[in-house]
């Protein structure tokens, strides 16, 4: 993500709020160092069993608030669900989510799968990310078939194309909709609402604070 | 067979057969087509404004004969875009935004993003108990108004009258209760990160005891409608058929899953908010068809009261206790008063701010107009909603607002499995089907 100074939006001598000199935090875009806690040693030691090629399809490990995600090569996507899912026992996958990350570049485009292990009483996640210019992820129905209906909605939102779904077609959108309304470039849209001669503006211009 | 030839009711040929418009008053004309049809398969659209669909679902049946061949379901026409809406709101906003989602569990729409909301700040073990024992109260209260609509709407759907009367009446007190704490009966917001908005006013925990005492002597009317009922099981029994396999892989949680005969419920198994504290039992059945899921409504009415009374007696121990977070920056700064006009900002706290204390109104001020701001990072929250797993996928840029807010709605994932359920049965046990997997269209479409 972005960096950024100060926290109105204010930059060179019109910052008289104080606070143009803050910079907030960077996020962390590395792996979490072993050990990593709670049960995720052994689930991610399960897979390394399980899974050979663990090394070149896991890009990352992170555990960040109690929880792991496993961000997966997309060419590996299916491989690796299907180990986690006939080995390690998750057999619930709780839909995908889509995330917009347009700063990130050629990763823009991130889908987020919640997986569940009824047998263990294990949650992880796995995340992976593609480009805006080639938005191809396998599709996981085959693997999960709950997943038919989220990844079409993934494709709705976001214009994210799940190769190999059996019908990848719009959700929740009227089907003839242009673009995708949950990606950051769509605009909210809007109207401003006047009012005893003042006029508030749409919610999408309204002064946002970061 | 009329001579009038309606201009909206006549037949076209298409590619795919003939098709025939229904528009009430023409049914002669139809049967009469129809017949001369070569073939027997019917493709018809049942809703979405049928009041048997539970709300706006739309169902693209393809029928032979009496017998359903295929079954498609078309959603999004109650889509309001509220995900999108609450990456333009501060995190507080939000709530506003995500209890209209699924508009009979309002509540629980509210617990699974606030939890999301402090763990992503990391306050989740700082959150007083008091406001922990009041969300599960509150939830378990709105459990039972949001089964009563089940059980109510799903008797109606297959033609019992008497039971809908009666579960609405049920729901009515529930929702007085709501009313009398929140101000508000349905999307009361009330929910907040931190804690909960207000403390129970007066004179509430006697009132819910009493409640509890009533609802628990009129469900026994309602058991008794239903339960055991010659037709009612002729309706229900073996009717929806999914086993645990398919429920798995479809993502189906909550009664429908239970009614497999595995007692997963989160309350139990990943306990939020002290449920862990909480004496109570799963209720499982093992028929996997509607008769059972029904049966699992109807008990854990009697498991959400038990809630409710340790509840009730654990506020009366904690009776004056903190219902926000100490963090003065993220707890809302106001203690909110009902006054004439309805409710709005106390009046001490109105006298702080204007009249003794700049820094407070300057505070006041900061947080309400901008919010506070939640440290970068995604988390994935669930809690047992009366529909089955209720998930936030909450993700931070750690800024003031929501970067991103993605709900994994049970209705959502549970109506997939209507397919499953009802390819080759009869027409008429798709009703008893859908309403068994109790889908709230606002919650499917958000």
């Amino acid at each position: 993500m972005s960096s950024e100074n100060g926290m109105f939006g204010a930059e060179g001598t019109g910052d008289t709020s104080g606070y143009g000199g803050l910079v907030p935090a960077a996020v962390s875009t590395g792996s979490s160092q072993r050990p990593y806690g709670s049960y995720f040693d052994s689930v991610t030691d399960d897979l390394e069993r399980a899974y050979p090629d663990f090394a070149d399809a896991i890009e990352r490990v992170v555990v960040d608030r109690g929880e792991l995600t496993l961000h997966v090569k997309v060419s590996r996507l299916v491989e690796v669900s299907m180990i986690l899912r006939d080995k390690l026992k998750f057999e619930m996958c709780l839909g995908v989510s889509g995330v917009n990350y347009p700063e990130d570049k050629d990763r823009e485009l991130h889908a987020v799968y919640p997986l569940l292990s009824m047998t263990n009483n294990q949650r992880i996640r796995l995340e992976v990310s593609v480009p805006d210019s080639h938005p191809h992820i396998p599709s996981l129905v085959e693997v999960w078939a709950g997943n038919n209906w989220n990844e079409r909605e993934t494709f709705d939102m976001f214009g994210i194309i799940f190769d190999g779904h059996p019908g990848l077609t719009r959700i929740l959108m009227p089907d003839d909709w242009q673009g995708h309304p949950q990606r950051k470039d769509y605009a909210l849209g809007g109207i401003s609402v006047e009012y005893k001669g003042a006029t508030i503006p749409a919610p999408d211009e309204r002064r946002s604070y970061r | 067979m009329s001579t009038y030839t309606d201009p909206y009711a006549a037949s076209r040929e298409t590619t795919e057969g003939t098709v025939f418009s229904v528009t009430g008053g023409d049914w002669d004309s139809l049967v009469t087509e129809i017949g001369q049809a070569k073939e027997e398969r019917v493709v018809v659209n049942m809703g979405p404004q049928h009041p048997s669909t539970h709300g706006v679902l739309r169902l693209v049946l393809e029928l032979e004969g009496e017998t359903v061949t295929e079954v498609r379901c078309g959603i999004g026409y109650l889509h309001t875009g509220i995900e999108k809406n609450i990456e333009y709101r501060n995190w507080t906003q939000g709530v506003t935004f995500v209890t209209r989602m699924d508009y009979l569990s309002p509540l629980f729409n509210e617990a699974a993003y606030c939890l999301g909301v402090e763990k992503l700040l990391g306050i989740t073990n700082d959150v007083p108990e008091r406001a922990s024992v009041i969300r599960v109260l509150m939830m378990e209260l709105n459990r039972i108004s949001s089964h009563m609509v089940a059980l109510g709407t799903g008797a109606l759907e297959l033609g019992a009258l008497s039971p809908m009367i009666f579960c609405f009446r049920e729901r009515e007190k529930v929702l007085d209760i709501f009313e009398l704490i929140s101000g508000l009966r349905m999307n009361m917001a009330y929910i907040r990160p931190g804690g909960v908005q207000q403390d129970l006013p007066a004179g509430a925990l006697a009132k819910i005891r009493a409640t509890v005492k009533d609802l628990r002597h009129s469900f026994k009317d309602n058991e008794n409608l239903l339960v055991g009922n010659s037709i009612w099981m002729k309706r229900t029994e073996g009717i929806g058929y999914l086993d645990l396999a398919g429920a798995t892989t479809l993502g189906v949680t909550g009664p429908v899953l239970r009614s497999t005969g595995l007692p997963w419920d989160l309350r139990k198994m990943q306990p939020y908010c002290g449920y862990e504290n909480y004496h109570f039992d799963v209720v499982t059945a093992d028929t996997c068809d509607v008769y059972g899921r029904f049966l699992i409504r109807v008990n854990e009415l009697e498991q959400s009261l038990r809630i409710i009374e340790q509840a009730v007696d654990k506020l009366e121990k904690l009776e004056g206790a903190p219902i926000m977070v100490a963090d003065k920056k993220i707890a809302w700064p106001a203690q909110l008063a009902l006054g004439g006009d309805g409710l709005g900002n106390s009046l001490d706290h109105i006298r702080e701010i204007m009249g003794t204390s700049m820094e407070s109104l300057i505070h006041h001020f900061k947080l309400v107009t901008e919010g506070f701001r939640v440290p970068a990072g995604q988390v994935y929250t669930a809690i047992e909603s009366p529909r089955g797993e209720l998930g936030a996928h909450v993700v931070s840029d750690g800024g003031t607002r929501p970067f991103r807010v993605h709900f994994r709605e049970p209705s959502f994932n549970n109506l997939q499995s209507t397919s499953a359920m009802c390819e080759g049965s009869m027409v008429a046990d798709i009703i008893g089907a859908v309403a068994s997997i109790d889908p709230v269209m606002g919650g499917v479409d958000r």
